[in-house]
């Protein structure tokens, strides 16, 4: 087995690479003894070095400290978002019982929604075009009834990399006095993350996570203004505004915010690499196999992700072959045991589900280079072929 | 060679897969995931493909150090096991779909695959031998050591073309329990797994049951041999020839004995019922012949008609689009659509489905 360092890792979108600041922060908080709840002097200590790190964070993100809520995760702060604001909102006005997501949206905000109808909610999903946008129409229609408390839409879609306008569907949420809140965390380090609650073209709540950015697995973070009433989804403690209960981790806390930092403080320059070194990719693609086809190409794209459709290659023996050339890449729909599962995104795009069954995503992090690229590039042909022969492999008449 | 292991998440094929390590191969091991809708978790010794089977699956992958995928093939799987076999009992006949799979999806279908990804051979944990007696030294099929465990009557519709790119490093094996402690010393944490028995996608193991509700009830009437009616019956899928028990006749036969079905005629519903005697054959008849040798009539042979059967003596008739076999003595039993598989000794020379009882 060849060393992790010489594979060509492009699964960043899946996970990234620990960002050696991040590590370091984390050790020495983690060195640090004390509840950050308690009152005494251990415990202030503790929660000094929670509180640099989330002022740190206020001070990235361009909002107070108090609207910042740590989580586990990008997928539990979807649910805080998700069910905490609609179930809030309806008991608030019966009349909003509905939540609208963009039908290509990550199964955490999908799921989160979907869940919602136990409680005699209704989802409402938004359907998306060609190029993986929502469509603004039917966006209006669906919420024209004023009974959606809430849309939810991925700044930048996980398999495809489309950017939504946000300005634009925040206006329409707003005017229909529904609330928005973006998942971003494919978004953060890639491209630039709004400025919640500036407005109204600017999303009300927004997730972030820790490993998509180079913090360890294990925390991430929803923006949430006080004035928005959530409903709790763990209760207990009653830790952050009693929203978020849980022993506060000042650890996670500081990684994360050495993480953003870099991640923030990085972003253009660090865009404009990825931008580059994804060209290099579509070029090469382009030119060694004319039937791909490079998914959402007319639409904008965070530059960390390349998705690419090969007509007639069967995906799994792909991902294969590229494994054994030493090339961490992904199928970028959900896997299950092992099993690709057909990719929800792209059928919400309309992509016929042949096609979608060759779909390939590389996706570039702070750790990617040219000769990475290289060799997919290289690795790529033979793969292809061998690829569409077990496709084509005809099955016998039962 | 670069050897493509396939990997149920049981202990034969984990131990067969490490096998192929220690005898020098690039191994990868690939499980198969065959069913659509997948349990989390296995209950009992019955079905497979449980998330939890590929989980161990790829727990000893990584306790032997290869790599380790997940192949989708329960669209195939679905299509040409279990869709045959719903349509060869619909159709009267008793198919056996672990042959059926051994055909067309591991040694077919992933064979196949293996090989345009690059693969040289597949390895499996099937108990059986691979010899050089084919003609002209080429690859040849035999029985396990361990026969009890013997698996070449199912592996047999393999063909001779398979055999030249399969390994079955269990071949040698004395017994199960040799297996087991080999597992155990290689710590692959699947050692105590119970075996698996049945026919993996009905996991409740009640085959009438599977049948019934994938194909209706299809009532008719159940006749002994002379054409009387004795009785009805609730689809004749829920019968197969040589079946005794199950019958629901509340009259016995004037004489006591037993009544088996001698016969099952979906095309007016009938169930034809009997004595052991009238069950009894002296002449084999099968189609969709497999010859792993040329064959010549007036050959000497040992014929085995059922998974966990006796090979019996008897000698080839007749060969052309079907084989005729008869047998020194009769044998009891022989349903349609079940495997014949011919011996010379230990080793395989033909396979072919039987058809019907001349």
């Amino acid at each position: 087995m060849s060393a992790v360092s010489e594979r060509a890792y492009l699964d960043h979108a899946a996970t990234t690479a620990l960002r050696p600041a991040a590590l370091v922060a984390y050790v020495e908080a983690a060195g640090v003894l004390g509840n950050p709840a308690a009152q005494h002097s251990s415990g202030r200590r503790a929660r000094g070095v929670l509180d640099d790190a989330l002022e740190h964070m206020g001070e990235l993100l361009g909002v107070p400290t108090s609207w910042l809520l740590l989580t586990s995760g990008g997928t539990e702060a979807d649910n805080l978002a998700i069910r905490g604001a609609a179930l809030a909102a309806q008991k608030r006005d019966p009349g909003r019982l509905a939540v609208a997501v963009a039908a290509s949206d990550h199964p955490a905000v999908l799921e989160s929604a979907r869940a919602l109808r136990p409680e005699g909610l209704e989802v409402r999903e938004i359907p998306v075009g060609r190029e993986g946008l929502v469509e603004q129409e039917a966006l209006g229609a669906a919420l024209s009834d004023g009974a959606v408390s809430l849309l939810s839409a991925a700044l930048v879609n996980n398999e495809t990399g489309a950017i939504q306008d946000l300005p634009a569907l925040s206006r329409i949420a707003h005017e229909h006095g529904a609330l928005v809140h973006t998942d971003a965390v494919q978004a953060a380090g890639h491209i630039a993350l709004p400025r919640i609650g500036a407005g109204e073209e600017s999303p009300d709540l927004m997730t972030l996570s820790g490993h998509k950015i180079g913090a360890p697995i294990g925390v991430g973070l929803l923006v949430a203004p006080p004035h928005i009433p959530l409903q709790p989804v763990l209760v207990g403690g009653g830790q952050q505004r009693a929203v978020r209960s849980g022993t506060l981790d000042a650890p996670h806390a500081a990684a994360l915010a050495a993480a953003l930092a870099a991640a923030i403080g990085e972003q253009e320059r660090e865009a404009a690499r990825l931008a580059a070194l994804a060209a290099q990719l579509h070029a090469g693609i382009a030119h060694l196999d004319p039937r791909a086809v490079l998914t959402g190409e007319g639409a904008p794209r965070s530059p960390h992700i390349v998705h690419a459709l090969f007509p007639g290659a069967d995906q799994d023996s792909l991902l294969l072959l590229l494994d054994q050339e030493g090339i961490d890449a992904s199928a970028g729909s959900a896997c299950t045991a092992g099993v690709t599962q057909s990719s929800h995104v792209l059928a919400a795009m309309g992509v016929d589900e042949e096609l979608a069954r060759g779909a390939l995503r590389f996706s570039l992090g702070w750790t990617s280079t040219a000769a990475q690229i290289d060799r997919v590039l290289a690795a790529l042909p033979q793969a292809l072929e061998r690829a569409r022969a077990v496709r084509g492999l005809r099955r016998r008449s039962p | 060679m670069k050897v493509l292991a396939a990997m149920s998440g049981g202990v034969d094929s984990a131990v067969a897969a490490a096998r192929a390590v220690d005898a020098g191969h690039e191994v990868t091991g690939v499980h198969m995931a065959l069913s659509r809708s997948r349990a989390q978790t296995r209950s009992g010794s019955r079905g497979c493909c449980t998330v939890e089977d590929a989980s161990d699956a790829r727990r000893a992958a990584e306790r032997i150090g290869i790599p380790y995928y997940v192949w989708d093939l329960a669209d195939d799987f679905h299509d040409l096991v279990v869709e045959d076999f719903l349509s060869e009992y619909a159709a009267g006949r008793t198919p056996n779909p672990c042959v059926r799979c051994n055909e067309h999806i591991k040694f077919a279908t992933l064979m196949e695959r293996a090989l345009l990804l690059g693969f040289d051979a597949v390895a499996t944990g099937h108990y059986a031998r691979i010899g050089a007696e084919g003609p002209g030294g080429a690859p040849s099929l035999h029985r396990a050591a361990n026969l009890p465990k013997d698996q070449s009557y199912v592996l047999a519709v393999m063909g001779p073309q398979a055999i030249s790119r399969a390994l079955f490093p269990l071949g040698g094996f004395a017994d199960k329990a040799e297996v087991r402690a080999e597992a155990r010393e290689r710590r692959l944490g699947v050692s105590t797994k119970p075996d698996s028995y049945d026919i993996c996608f009905i996991a409740d193991g009640d085959t009438r049951g599977f049948l019934e509700r994938r194909l209706g009830e299809a009532p008719g009437e159940i006749l002994d041999a002379d054409g009387a009616v004795l009785g009805e019956h609730r689809g004749t899928h829920g019968f197969t020839v040589g079946q005794r028990k199950g019958l629901g006749l509340e009259r016995p036969a004037p004489d006591g004995a037993p009544r088996y079905v001698l016969d099952v005629r979906p095309e007016t519903r009938q169930v034809i019922v009997g004595a052991a005697e009238l069950l009894s054959t002296r002449v084999l008849v099968a189609s969709a012949l497999i010859p792993f040798e040329p064959l010549e009539t007036g050959r000497r042979v040992r014929a085995q008609i059922r998974a966990h059967g006796e090979a019996v003596p008897g000698v080839i008739e007749r060969i052309g689009e079907e084989i005729e076999v008869r047998l020194d003595a009769p044998v009891r039993g022989v349903a349609p659509g079940q495997a014949l598989v011919l011996y010379d000794g230990d080793r395989v020379i033909a396979a072919a489905t039987l058809e019907r009882r001349a």
